[in-house]
Order: C-alpha cells, then sequence, then structure tokens
C-alpha cells in the first residue's frame, strides 16, 4: 500500500498533482468532507435523530452563543427543534454524498454498458440508444428526477414511502445521468473496436460480449474517472435541489438540501445560521469535488500538457 | 572553387531535460549544404534527424533547446536570434515542406489566398503581381489548369497534388534553403516518384539548398547529392550519396545498406542488425553503435569514436571503418 | 491437386451513402464504394502469396475477408477446401491468424505479454503453463518478457509478440498486413527472416500484404498485382520483375526507388490513383495508361493467360516493357 502510494507519488501524475494548488486544496477539502461524513457518529457532538436527547429548549441557538434558557453552547448554533446544526449538517452530507456516489455508480454502469453497446454494435442498435439519449438530453435532468420521483410515489405504498425515497432519488438521479457516460464510452468504442488488437481477439474466436468486457472497457476507463467525478458534484446538487423542492430525502433522513429547505423558512426571521451553514457546507463539497474532476481532466488528457 | 555553404551547422547539440536528467537527442552534429545540393538526412526512427531539422529552424518544443553549436545561413548566425527575427527569416529564407501536407494549409482558406499571402508578406509585390507569382508558383510545380485552381480549398486536391501545393508555397518566397521532412512518406509510389523529380529539378533550377529527412533508403539514393547517416542523435557517417551506398564505412551504414530488400536481386536472407535503437535517455558510453556492432572492440565501449575523414567530403565517426578497396 | 487457399470471385462494396435524412433532403443517391471487384487467386500450401498495390487497391479489404473478419459481398473463399464464410467452423479448421500494421494498435495496452500471448489457448480452452515463455523464445525474445506490458517494448519487439501470439493459436495459414511498414529497415529485416524461418520451420502459408515492390520480391513466391480492387497481374517474382505485362505493373517498378539511384531519366508515373467511388469506365487504368486505345476505355480487359503469366490488359501481347534493360 505505502509502496504504491509512493509509486504514484513518483509518477508523472503525481507530479502534475504535486505541483497544482488547485489539485491539492481541493482534494484535502473532498478528503476532509468525505471523512466527517463517514465518521459522523464519532465527531457529531449529538445525534440529531435521536428524539430522546433533543431539548426544545435548546432551539434557536446562535452559534457560539450560550443558549438563554438552557446556558448550553453549540458550535454552529441550533435549529427550531434544538438539533445541534454542526451534528446535522454531518449526518446530512452523509446522505448527501450517499445518495450522490450510489446514483453516480448506477448512472455510470448503466451508461457504460449502453455506451459499449452502442458503439461496438453501431447501425440501428446504436441509433437507437443514442436518439433515446439525445431525448432525455432534451430535458433538465431535473425534470426527469422529477418525474421518477412521480411514478415511484404512485407506485410505492405509503408506508413504505419514507424507506423507500433515498433509494428512488438515487434510481431518479442516476437515470438523469447516464448519457455523458454512454456518449463517452461510446465514442472511445467506436475508435477501439477498429484497432487491430480487437481484431486480434475476433480473429481468436472471442465473443462480442468478451471483447467489450475484456480488452475494450480496460481501454475507456480513464474517461469515465473524470466524469464520474465532475457528476458527483452536479449529483450532489440535483440531490439538494430535489429535496429542497421537497421531492427528496424524507425529513427523517435529512440530507443537506433538505437543511437549506427547513433554514430558508428562518432566514428571514433572524436564525441565519440554520440556512447558511448546510449551504456553504454544500458549496465547498460540490465545489471542491468538481474542481477536482476539473483538474483530473486535464491532467489525465494527453494533448493537454 | 566551390561556393560557400548556404547552411552551415556546427558541433549541433540539442538537450532536453526532464526529471530523470539530461538527454540529448542530438548530439554534436556538424555539415555544410551548398547551394543547389540535397542532403539527405536518414536515420531510423530515434534518430534524432527530425529534432535536428526542428533545431535549425528553430522550431524545438519546450523543454528541448540547444545546448551548444551554431547555425548559419548565408553567412550569418540564426541559432542565437530573438523569436521574432528568426520568425522573419523562416519565413523569408527557409522553405518547409513536412510529411502531411494538410498540416501545412490553412482548410479554411483558399490555396490562392494563401500562397499571394506569403508572396506579399516576403516580397515588395502589389496584388496583382502576387497573384501572378502564385499561378508560376503553381504551375511550376506541375498543377494543370493553375489559375483556375488558385481558388479552390486545400481538401479539393488529392494527395499528391496537396503536397505539390505545399512545395509551391514554401518556394514561393524564393528561399535559399529548404527542410523537406519526410515529404514524401504519406503517399503513394507512383506519387513519390513525382514529388522526388520536382524537388530534384526545383532545386537544380533555383539553385535552392535542400535538407531531405527521410527514414527511406531509397529515397535518399534517388534524391540526394550527399547523404548523412544519423545514430542515436549522431553522424555516424556523411559522404556522397554513391559512395555512402556503395562503400559504407561506418558498420551501422553498411548493416542498413544490407538490410534493405533489393528489387534488382531475390536474396534467401537479409542480413539484419540485432537489437533496436536506444532510447534517447539510454545512450549507451563510448560509441552509441557498439552493443549492435560486430566489429566492437574495447574502446568502443569506452571512448567516443574519431572521426575519420575521407576523401573529398566523406567522413565517419568509427574506431574500426570499413576499408573498401579501389 | 486442389490449392491450401482458393479464393474466387471475390468482391466487396460499402455503402458510403450520406445519412438516410440528407439523402433525402439534398436528392442524393444511394453510392457505394466497391473496394474489391471479381479477384480470383489461388494458394498452394506453404507458399508466400504476396498482394501489392497502392492505396485504395482494396489489399486490406482482401486480407479481412480472408481471415474471416469481413463478409464478402460476393465469391467465396475456401481454405482447405471449406467455404470459410458458408460453414463458421470452417474457420476455425483451417487455422487462419493475421499480423497486423500497426504493432502499437494491435496488442492490448492492459494487458501483459503472457496473458496477450496465451489468449488464443484460453479462448480454445488448452493449458498454458510455460507456452507465453516458449513463444517468446521461438520469436527471438526472452522468456522474462511476458511479464511486461506492450509499451515496454519497441515496435520490432510488439511485432514479434504478434507473431507469437499468431503461432499460439497453432495456424496453417497467417494473413500479414503491411507487416514491416511500420518498422525501421534493420528492424525490417530482422521480422522478415524471422518469418522465413518460422514458416520453414512449421511449414505455415502465407498472404503477404504490401505496398512495398522490394519487400515483396525478397519474400513471395506469387504476387498478385492489384489497382482499384482488381487484379491487373499475377506472376512468379521472377517473371513479374523481368518482364511486367501490365501497364500498371511497369508503371508500379519503374517508379520504385532504386538503391542504384537515379541514373535513368524515365518517364514520369501520370496522375494519382482515382477515386475508388467513381472508378473510371472500361480498364480501370487506362487514364494512366500510355499504351491506352479506344477498346480500353470502352471494355474491362479479363484476366487471362499470357506466357503462363495471368494479366488483365487489352495489349498485353503488344507491348514491351519500357525498361527490359
Amino acid at each position: 500500500m505505502i509502496r504504491q502510494f509512493s509509486a504514484f507519488w513518483q509518477s508523472d501524475f503525481g507530479w502534475k498533482f504535486r505541483h497544482s494548488p488547485t489539485a491539492i486544496l481541493s482534494a484535502l477539502v473532498t478528503l476532509i468532507l468525505v471523512g466527517a461524513a463517514i465518521f459522523a457518529p464519532l465527531i457529531a457532538p449529538y445525534n440529531p435523530f435521536d428524539s430522546s436527547s433533543l431539548n426544545l429548549m435548546n432551539g434557536f441557538s446562535a452559534p457560539m452563543a450560550p443558549n438563554a434558557f438552557t446556558g448550553e453552547v453549540f458550535l454552529l448554533g441550533t435549529d427550531d427543534q434544538g438539533r445541534d446544526v454542526f451534528s446535522t449538517i454531518l449526518y446530512g452530507m452523509r446522505v448527501s454524498l450517499f445518495v450522490g456516489v450510489l446514483a453516480v455508480l448506477f448512472g455510470l454502469v448503466l451508461g457504460v454498458t449502453l455506451g459499449l453497446i452502442a458503439g461496438y454494435a453501431g447501425g440501428r442498435v446504436d441509433g437507437f440508444i443514442m436518439r433515446v439519449a439525445d431525448i432525455q438530453l432534451t430535458f433538465p435532468a431535473i425534470l426527469v428526477a422529477m418525474l421518477i420521483f412521480g411514478i415511484a410515489k404512485g407506485i410505492i405504498a405509503p408506508q413504505y414511502r419514507d424507506q423507500m425515497a433515498i433509494w428512488v432519488l438515487i434510481i431518479a438521479i442516476g437515470l438523469s445521468d447516464w448519457v455523458p457516460f454512454a456518449r463517452v464510452v461510446r465514442g472511445a468504442t467506436m475508435v477501439e473496436k477498429n484497432r487491430d488488437y480487437v481484431q486480434a481477439a475476433r480473429l481468436i474466436g472471442r465473443k462480442p460480449v468478451a471483447i467489450m468486457v475484456l480488452h475494450i472497457l480496460p481501454n475507456v476507463l480513464n474517461p469515465i474517472l473524470v466524469i464520474a467525478t465532475i457528476s458527483l458534484a452536479l449529483a450532489i446538487i440535483a440531490e439538494a435541489t430535489l429535496s429542497f423542492l421537497g421531492v427528496g430525502a424524507p425529513p427523517t433522513q435529512p440530507s443537506l438540501g433538505t437543511l437549506i429547505r427547513i433554514g430558508q423558512t428562518f432566514l428571514f426571521s433572524g436564525e441565519w445560521w440554520i440556512l447558511l451553514f448546510p449551504a456553504a457546507t454544500l458549496l465547498a463539497l460540490a465545489l471542491a469535488v468538481n474542481s477536482l474532476g476539473d483538474w483530473l481532466r486535464d491532467a489525465l488528457n494527453p494533448r493537454l500538457k | 572553387m566551390t561556393p560557400p555553404p548556404v547552411l552551415s551547422v556546427r558541433n549541433l547539440v540539442v538537450e532536453i531535460p526532464s526529471r530523470a536528467g539530461i538527454s540529448r537527442p542530438v548530439n554534436n552534429i556538424s555539415y555544410d549544404i551548398a547551394p543547389g545540393e540535397i542532403l539527405g538526412v536518414v536515420g531510423e526512427s530515434g534518430a534524432g534527424k527530425s529534432m535536428a531539422g526542428n533545431a535549425i529552424i528553430g522550431l524545438l518544443d519546450r523543454p528541448a533547446h540547444i545546448a551548444s553549436g551554431e547555425v548559419w545561413l548565408n553567412g550569418s548566425r540564426i541559432d542565437n536570434l530573438p523569436l521574432e527575427d528568426l520568425r522573419r527569416i523562416r519565413g523569408r529564407q527557409i522553405g518547409m515542406v513536412f510529411q502531411d501536407p494538410l498540416t501545412s494549409l490553412n482548410p479554411l482558406l483558399r490555396i490562392g489566398d494563401q500562397l499571394t499571402e506569403t508572396i506579399r508578406e516576403h516580397l515588395p509585390v502589389t496584388a496583382a503581381q502576387a497573384r501572378e507569382r502564385a499561378v508560376a508558383a503553381l504551375e511550376e510545380v506541375g498543377i494543370p489548369a493553375a489559375a483556375e485552381r488558385l481558388d479552390s480549398y486545400p481538401h479539393e486536391f488529392s494527395g499528391g497534388m496537396r503536397q505539390r501545393v505545399v512545395i509551391a508555397l514554401a518556394l514561393c518566397a524564393e528561399p535559399s534553403f529548404v527542410i523537406a521532412d519526410e515529404p514524401t512518406t504519406a503517399l503513394d509510389v507512383s506519387v513519390q516518384a513525382q514529388i522526388i523529380a520536382l524537388l530534384r529539378r526545383l532545386c537544380r533550377d533555383r539553385g535552392t539548398a535542400v535538407m531531405l529527412v527521410t527514414h527511406d533508403m531509397g529515397v535518399i539514393a534517388e534524391a540526394a547529392d550527399r547523404v548523412a547517416v544519423m545514430y542515436a542523435g549522431r553522424l555516424a557517417e556523411l559522404g556522397p550519396v554513391r559512395s555512402v551506398i556503395n562503400a559504407p564505412r561506418h558498420p551501422y551504414a553498411d548493416g542498413l545498406m544490407g538490410a534493405m530488400p533489393s528489387l534488382s536481386i531475390g536474396q534467401r536472407r537479409l542480413r539484419q542488425i540485432p537489437g533496436a535503437m536506444p532510447r534517447p535517455s539510454k545512450i549507451p558510453p563510448g560509441c552509441a553503435f557498439h552493443p549492435r556492432c560486430p566489429r566492437a572492440a574495447d574502446p568502443c565501449r569506452v571512448d567516443p569514436p574519431p572521426t575519420i575523414l575521407d576523401d573529398p567530403q566523406g567522413r565517419a565517426a568509427c574506431w574500426f571503418p570499413l576499408e573498401h578497396s579501389a | 491437386m486442389t490449392a491450401f487457399v482458393e479464393v474466387s470471385h471475390l468482391g466487396r462494396s460499402f455503402d458510403v451513402s450520406k445519412p438516410w435524412l440528407n439523402r433525402v433532403i439534398e436528392r442524393l443517391p444511394r453510392r457505394n464504394l466497391v473496394a474489391v471487384s471479381d479477384v480470383s487467386f489461388q494458394i498452394e500450401e506453404g507458399a508466400v502469396y504476396a498482394l501489392v498495390g497502392e492505396s485504395g487497391s482494396g489489399k486490406s479489404t482482401i486480407g479481412r475477408m480472408l481471415a474471416g473478419l469481413m463478409t464478402p459481398s460476393a465469391g467465396t473463399v475456401k481454405v482447405a477446401g471449406a467455404d470459410l464464410h458458408a460453414d463458421p467452423a470452417a474457420r476455425k479448421a483451417a487455422g487462419i491468424q493475421m499480423i497486423f500494421q500497426d504493432p502499437y494498435a494491435s496488442l492490448n495496452p492492459r494487458w501483459k505479454v503472457r496473458r496477450i500471448i496465451c489468449e488464443p489457448v484460453v479462448v480454445a480452452g488448452g493449458a498454458t503453463a510455460g507456452l507465453a515463455e516458449r513463444l517468446l523464445e521461438q520469436v527471438g525474445l526472452a522468456a522474462e518478457d511476458a511479464d511486461k506490458f506492450p509499451h515496454e517494448f519497441s515496435g520490432g519487439q510488439r511485432q514479434r509478440i504478434c507473431i507469437a501470439r499468431a503461432l499460439a493459436a497453432n495456424p496453417r495459414f497467417i494473413i500479414c498486413d503491411e507487416p514491416t511498414s511500420a518498422l525501421d529497415v534493420s528492424v525490417q529485416a530482422q521480422v522478415l527472416n524471422l518469418m522465413s524461418d518460422l514458416r520453414d520451420e512449421l511449414g505455415l502459408t502465407y498472404m503477404f500484404i504490401s505496398h512495398d515492390l522490394t519487400v515483396v520480391r525478397h519474400m513471395a513466391d506469387r504476387i498478385g498485382v492489384l489497382y482499384l480492387g482488381r487484379l491487373m497481374e499475377e506472376a512468379m517474382p521472377e517473371q513479374l520483375f523481368a518482364r511486367p505485362r501490365h501497364p500498371y505493373t511497369q508503371m508500379l517498378l519503374a517508379a520504385a526507388p532504386l538503391m542504384e539511384g537515379r541514373t535513368r531519366e524515365i518517364d514520369l508515373p501520370k496522375g494519382e490513383v482515382p477515386d475508388p467511388i467513381s472508378p473510371p469506365p472500361g480498364c480501370a487504368f487506362h487514364p494512366r495508361c500510355p499504351f491506352a486505345i479506344d477498346l480500353c476505355r470502352k471494355e474491362r480487359p479479363e484476366l487471362r493467360d499470357v506466357d503462363g503469366v495471368r494479366v488483365a490488359c487489352h495489349r498485353a501481347e503488344d507491348i514491351v516493357p519500357a525498361s527490359a534493360a
């Protein structure tokens, strides 16, 4: 592990990384935020979802100021129900990242599979898949996600809705997200399939699926990593948007978007911290992941040196 | 009495610094090219032949740079000029022909505009005169109905015709030196013969000095007056083309000639040189060729070979050059 | 005795029409590129058959059809008596392998050499212990090379790895599509020598595709000259080089660079290869042919026997090669 890391550090890629302040900063911020989300139960001073530990008297505490009734001090203040904002942000980020990562994975698997098939098969199959992609692109991603959300709401019985909400969210965002993967993989596949090593594999008697998975897939992975990183930032924002609109994560499992929705109702009554801190966290997270993706794209692009 | 050379390269060294250390893709090469002469620079991939050409005309990409040595064009030194002056000289005195004609032509401009623009930039002529010159230039390189074709775009020409346009473009400012880097490699054999004949004729008629860079010994044999054989960034042998082909002194040049399949004699087995050209970062000490050389002995492994001078312009860098009777 | 490989009336065309919508709107007709048309030849077992031609001659298309990588639009390919494209089992039984032009594209860059070389055997379900090492040594590389990746090798070494992979399939017939045109001269000699040696050792049959007459002259037992998808002339190398019958062959020979240098100021070839989408009527070569007569512009000459040479020219009997000396 250490040897692998030092090999990475010494490689050209590592060299580019060490010489890019943007890359270091965005990687660092991403790492801290993701780490904080993963270890939220250990870091968070309170469990905001344990209703027995909540004290309504603590409600509306300002950041770093003792509460008027209980005298307790909260780092980032509390919301209307006395939940520690810092803790809710950590737990909210967990939900946001969970949804984002799984949604991107879902979109990635779907998009890569369809892109490989379209690029390798060509002809009518390719035409059909890419027309579907074109049609999907003409709808805003949020609209697609809301549509899927609406359908799911109709299918799933009310008592399961809260439970299933997260999964519906993942599928909704993932489904609106596969097109860039499919396009890039299709293009790369069309280049790779005419390369002689693929012809050689055909000659040996490999079946098309084996050629796609064993030969072509490993050679089209580089751009996928870049798209996945940038999609992650977009997926996190999409999730926040959906949750903000009230069609995303349920109040029992609030994500950053849910927190912002709750917070904005208090903005004009003076409790600014309930909105500001979750919003700032979302911004930092999306920005860091996005700039990491941007940098990856440049660093992995052989034409830009 | 020989005329003074158009181009003169003295002890040229190109270095590329990298994290792994400094590599020298061009190491201490010297040659002259006289007016009307075609010098063929031949070498296999990695020999540094294109890098040497780019260094001479000041087109090295960073971080490659000229570390030492001199380049003289028509009696003035050009390797240490500021970028702006060099660019002016490049347009006026140096013509360039590259392997892929499409990289030398702007796909969005009619070729007539490209020609007249180049002519007017370098010669004090009116637009009408420039157009006349452009037609003449196209006629000279053998493009039929030249006046009508001025309004065509590059993609409307076939591969061979496009390379002719590039040659017309390279020659329209009447440069004294032309560098042609693999000018026929992308072309069919029949077209290649036409382009070689064209280059030869233009060079003879105008007294232009040409540096013809190629990997193809056949092209050199047909086109060049003298040939410089490069190996691992160094000049292995330099001499009149017939004597290098028929009586090479350097074992690498000899191996290269033996490895060529011949049209006239059907031999059963080709002579082969074992191994492959070293990478510029891993050039062996002493003579760079010694690990592949059948004549290698102790001095070859330690010290760089001496340059032996032959009559009248030939030379080879070897400890144990081949001897040829007569 | 029948030949090992029998190609009869092979043809292949490609649809190069604009997309459907453009055709409807711009009222364009469908356009067909005839890459190969009515090509017939035979290859004896253990022989080297060479196809030469310039760009657009269809030589690579023929190679791919013989390998079974592409289905012909017309004609048949029989290898060892079985029709390659009618009978799916025939391809496997015939043991056809191919060596490609670009050694940088013909090896999967993410695979180690061992896995690349063993792939044919793995697919066939055989045992691979020690196979890669044995084959690497057979093609002149070291056994330790099995654990390296393709990018650690030079062009010539990669081509050796390609040969090793082809050999792993126990082939009887290898199609070599410009195997050395991406290589340097000194390395080309190594690879050509290796291919000759392997043929002697293993009794292989080669089809050799090249644009380089010198290489073809060196390797081939029989040579077919292609122009715009048609066979123009077919002969033994001695016959072809001593007395080319077809004007196109004569032009190719005259244009090939000679190490002896251009002491002759011969007639330069006229023009270039025309657009294969709309080839000239009659004999495809007539616009560039110095001997063309009216008949050549109207009627396409069939391939016929003239003094033991197959040639497709109306005037094969009356024209004398320009460079008899």
